[in-house]
């Protein structure tokens, strides 16, 4: 089915969300919608699944005008979401997830298990998603629970599949599982609409490109000839350097060093397995790993918020293993928590609030129990122009901040600290190409004024960019160290994947 | 950059915890809304209701104006009035601020109930003992033991919840039986009981132990006493803590996002405990000040669910000090006011309960009130204390 979307245009109070976005999608073919957070691609994709109600514009499939009063309405037309955050019943099966809604009954309120599980086999196969009916949602991994969400959709007749991000939660074997899943859907003829910001991706797996910034179309693109850094201007408005411009590192004395971490669980498995390295002044060691190989553990027993239980934590060369991680903040540890909106900043609290969070307690920002409101203030006006934190204002809250500008808010937190060591994890999840490269701008800065920087990423590409020393983490074990000028991605994704130890 | 995301959250939250000033924090115009416009139609939807439930039972129109009438000359018609409006609204002040405090810091203190009586019997103690004292000594000596009283009282279910995860609101529900039946048998103690009865009542506080009264020298039946101060200092107090100070800056953060709040470097748990200290305090000076200032006795159930009145007057003030010292005043109306109803109308006291409740009902469902008035509300700004489970 072809899709079109003519001059497409949703207003906000104070924001046009959507303005005059026209743009095709065509059967048999993959059509990649890329544009920064905010750029209106979220709330294009509800006008299409009937959630908004555009303020102008039409939708027309297959040359018939449509008009959504509700989501039942897009699938009843053929149009199936698959959303970055699958909507499954994690206690159900794949097959009860697969039905719900739209069951098959013998009769009034009985269930007719035999045809739901038959459906479920007979899409699985039709299109080569492998899947057991039976097992439950909670049990499978994150790539099989997309495949759930795709059968899904298929279920409910859809020949026009928007996806939300899909690839944000995969490892990059599961995301090459799934590009192999779209290219069978669309030699079935279905029309695919891939929402992204990484443009690799795009460029790798998409027919045509649209580009959207600031709710407006501002560009198509052909991936057989454009470039990434092409798309990123088109995307950004301006030129973005996609390569992080750094000289050798000058390395020091160790600022961190762990000697046999071991972290176990309450049933006595290990999360970290023997874990030794050193951080020294003046480098970036980036840990590569796929998520949930123990990176998460690592970070935050050298930040004192898991206790170790074996094991040597030292810090400047004072062992630090059982001190609280007030007393490693104060002791001059900076840290980047990977959880940006769950633990590094309080949605309700100001943004100058959140600039001061972790150093409330100490001078100038506080004299015995009183905060010193003026200082806070003066702190906050200086660090939100100087991390360009926008909008920049500083008695917003830090939930009113885009991704991007909230990320900014806690990288400026954390690296207006004159400290030696810096612990980034994920620093650049899940924002702008801009704000990714004002925050690899600033992670090299840091090394280059002679501090330990330790980078935890799930993203290859970040991972090559920063670091001077790659550590490979898998199943809570370091399993490879890596100088960065000596290795390739495809060896440290090998490491990655456990495949070579 | 004002395109931060599609659905324009870009205006500023209408949550108390910014740098400004009180008044500069009310002249928003988002918190005019949330903060003022909210309530008040709750108010007048709740009056609203009443009078239909009034006009129910068989009353004319006529009938029913007169009984709010009544309503409003009982709370504010006269200075008796004022006086009683006042004093009917200086423990609710201080069990709504217990109630708010806890909820600034995530925890759910119903409690209070069981921290006015602990509160009220550890300031009875010190009221009726140590005759002889000096007043400018004894009266603040049994201000402090109502406060140290229900800070006790507080501070037993902050270090279960702090020590084995035990959830406050089982706790504190518990520890208001458990207060409620102490006192009982420690009002037929020796300690306690006045010599002579056989019924559970204490013994008088000493003169010079008990909380004046305001206007006793201009009317003697005007029963507002120097209660009222402590707990509109308690506000002053609560307010500077929570947006002033490290505590509460800990506090506020704890309450909002525990998570963050520990990545922070603060102590979770070391905040729960405090913060339950404080919240149980300030319910005991809500005890104190009625065993000090208007019953100059304890006798059982005294407390007469002022720490349950706690939390709606906690809930229609958002949580905010002065938002509390408001709702207090208008609960303390509503009761003082529903006596004269009763007496001269002939509508029941009852019917204040029902309104107050209606008040609630549509303080915590403000998209009812947005529904009915078509003013836009938001919804997450409402949120005052944590879910259950969390």
């Amino acid at each position: 089915m072809e899709l079109q979307l003519r001059g497409i245009t949703k207003r906000f109070p104070g924001v046009l969300a959507n303005d005059d976005v026209t743009l095709t999608a065509r059967s048999g073919k993959v059509l990649a919608l890329i544009g920064e957070n905010g750029a209106g691609k979220s709330t294009l994709m509800n006008v299409l699944s009937g959630l908004y109600h555009p303020d102008a514009g039409e939708i027309e499939i297959d040359g018939t005008v449509q008009k959504f009063d509700d989501p039942g309405d897009a699938i009843r037309a053929g149009i199936g979401m698959v959303h970055q955050h699958f909507m499954l019943v994690p206690v159900f099966s794949v097959w009860e997830n697969v039905v719900l809604g739209v069951e098959p009954t013998l009769g009034p309120g009985v269930l007719n298990r035999k045809k739901a599980r038959q459906e479920v086999r007979e899409i699985s196969e039709r299109f080569g998603l492998a899947v057991d009916p039976d097992v439950m949602v909670e049990d499978i991994p994150v790539g099989i629970q997309q495949r759930v969400e795709i059968i899904k959709v298929l279920l409910r007749g859809a020949k026009i599949l928007v996806f939300d991000e899909p690839t944000a939660v995969l490892t990059p074997q599961e995301v090459d599982e799934f590009f192999g899943i779209i290219a069978e859907l669309k030699s079935r003829g279905a029309t695919i609409i891939f929402i992204t910001h990484k443009l690799k991706e795009a460029l790798a797996i998409a027919d045509d490109i649209t580009v959207l910034r600031g709710g407006r179309v501002v560009g198509h693109a052909d991936p057989a000839t454009a470039t990434a850094e092409e798309l990123a201007t088109m995307m950004v408005g301006r030129d973005i350097d996609l390569v992080v411009n750094k000289a050798e590192s000058q390395p020091g004395d160790a600022v961190l060093e762990l000697d046999g971490v071991t972290m176990l669980d309450d049933y006595g498995r290990p999360l970290l397995n023997s874990i030794s390295l050193k951080v020294h002044a003046g480098e970036i060691v980036g840990v590569a790993g796929i998520q949930g190989n123990g990176q998460t553990e690592l970070v935050e027993a050298i930040t004192g918020l898991l206790p170790v239980t074996r094991g040597t934590v030292r810090f400047d060369g004072k062992d630090i293993t059982r001190m609280s991680p007030r007393d490693r903040h104060s002791a001059g540890m900076a840290h980047v928590p990977e959880d940006r909106n769950h633990m590094g900043m309080i949605g309700s609290f100001s943004v100058a609030e959140n600039l001061v969070l972790d150093s409330y307690y100490a001078r100038p920002f506080s004299k015995g129990i009183r905060l010193q409101g003026g200082e806070i203030s003066t702190t906050a006006e200086d660090l939100v122009e100087q991390f360009d934190v926008r909008p920049p204002i500083i008695s917003n809250t830090g939930s009113a901040l885009s991704g991007g500008n909230a990320q900014k808010m806690i990288v400026a937190r954390e690296f207006s600290r004159d400290v030696p060591l810096v612990i980034c994890a994920q620093p650049t999840r899940g924002i702008d190409v801009g704000s990714i490269e004002y925050i690899h701008e600033q992670i090299v800065k840091k090394r280059d004024e002679g501090r330990a920087l330790l980078i935890v990423s799930t993203e290859l590409d970040e991972i090559f960019a920063l670091s001077d020393r790659i550590l490979v983490m898998y199943d809570g074990r370091i399993v490879a160290e890596l100088k960065a000028s000596d290795t390739t991605p495809t060896e440290v994704g090998l490491y990655m994947a456990g495949r070579a130890a | 950059m004002s395109l931060t995301s599609p659905d324009g959250k870009t205006t500023i939250e209408p949550d108390d915890s910014g740098w400004g000033t009180f008044v500069r924090r009310l002249s928003t115009s988002a918190d005019w809304k949330t903060g003022l416009v909210i309530p008040a139609l709750a108010v007048l939807t709740a009056l609203i209701i009443g009078a239909v439930i009034i006009m129910l039972t068989g009353s004319s129109l006529q009938e029913t104006l007169q009984a709010y009438w009544a309503l409003l000359e009982g709370s504010v018609g006269s200075l008796r009035a004022i006086s009683a409006t006042l004093t009917e609204a200086t423990p609710l002040i201080l069990t709504g601020l217990s109630v708010a405090i806890a909820f600034r810091a995530g925890l759910f203190n119903i409690g209070g109930e069981g921290q006015v009586l602990i509160g009220g019997m550890t300031a009875v103690l010190v009221g009726f003992s140590f005759a002889g004292l000096p007043w400018f000594i004894h009266m603040p000596l049994a201000v402090i033991a109502g406060f140290v009283g229900g800070g006790l009282w507080g501070f037993v279910p902050g270090f279960l919840k702090a020590k084995t995860g035990a959830h406050e609101v089982i706790v504190t529900i518990m520890m208001n039986y458990i207060a409620i039946y102490l006192v009982g048998y420690l009002l037929k103690s020796s300690l306690f009981q006045r010599e002579g009865r056989n019924d559970p009542i204490s013994k008088n506080v000493e003169a010079s132990a008990a909380l004046p009264k305001l206007l006793a020298w201009f009317d003697s039946a005007m029963r507002v006493h120097l209660g009222l101060f402590v707990a509109l200092a308690a506000a002053v107090a609560v307010w500077w803590l929570l947006f002033r100070t490290t505590t509460g800056f800990e506090f506020r953060a704890v309450g909002a996002n525990p998570h963050a709040a520990r990545y922070a470097g603060m102590s979770v748990t070391k905040v729960y405990v405090l913060v339950m200290i404080i919240a149980g305090g300030l319910a005991g000076l809500a005890g104190g000040g009625q065993v000090l200032g208007v019953l100059d006795r304890a006798s059982p159930g005294f407390s007469a669910g002022l720490g349950f009145d706690g939390i709606s007057v906690a809930l229609l003030g958002r949580s905010n000090p002065f938002g509390v010292v408001a709702a207090a005043l208008l609960f303390g109306g509503l009761n003082a006011g529903g006596q004269n109803m009763q007496a001269t109308a002939n509508v029941g006291i009852d019917l204040v309960s029902v309104i107050q409740a209606l008040i609630i009902i549509f303080v915590a469902a403000p998209a009812l009130i947005g529904a009915i008035y078509r003013v836009k509300t938001d919804a997450s700004s409402t949120q005052i204390s944590q879910g259950w489970s969390s």
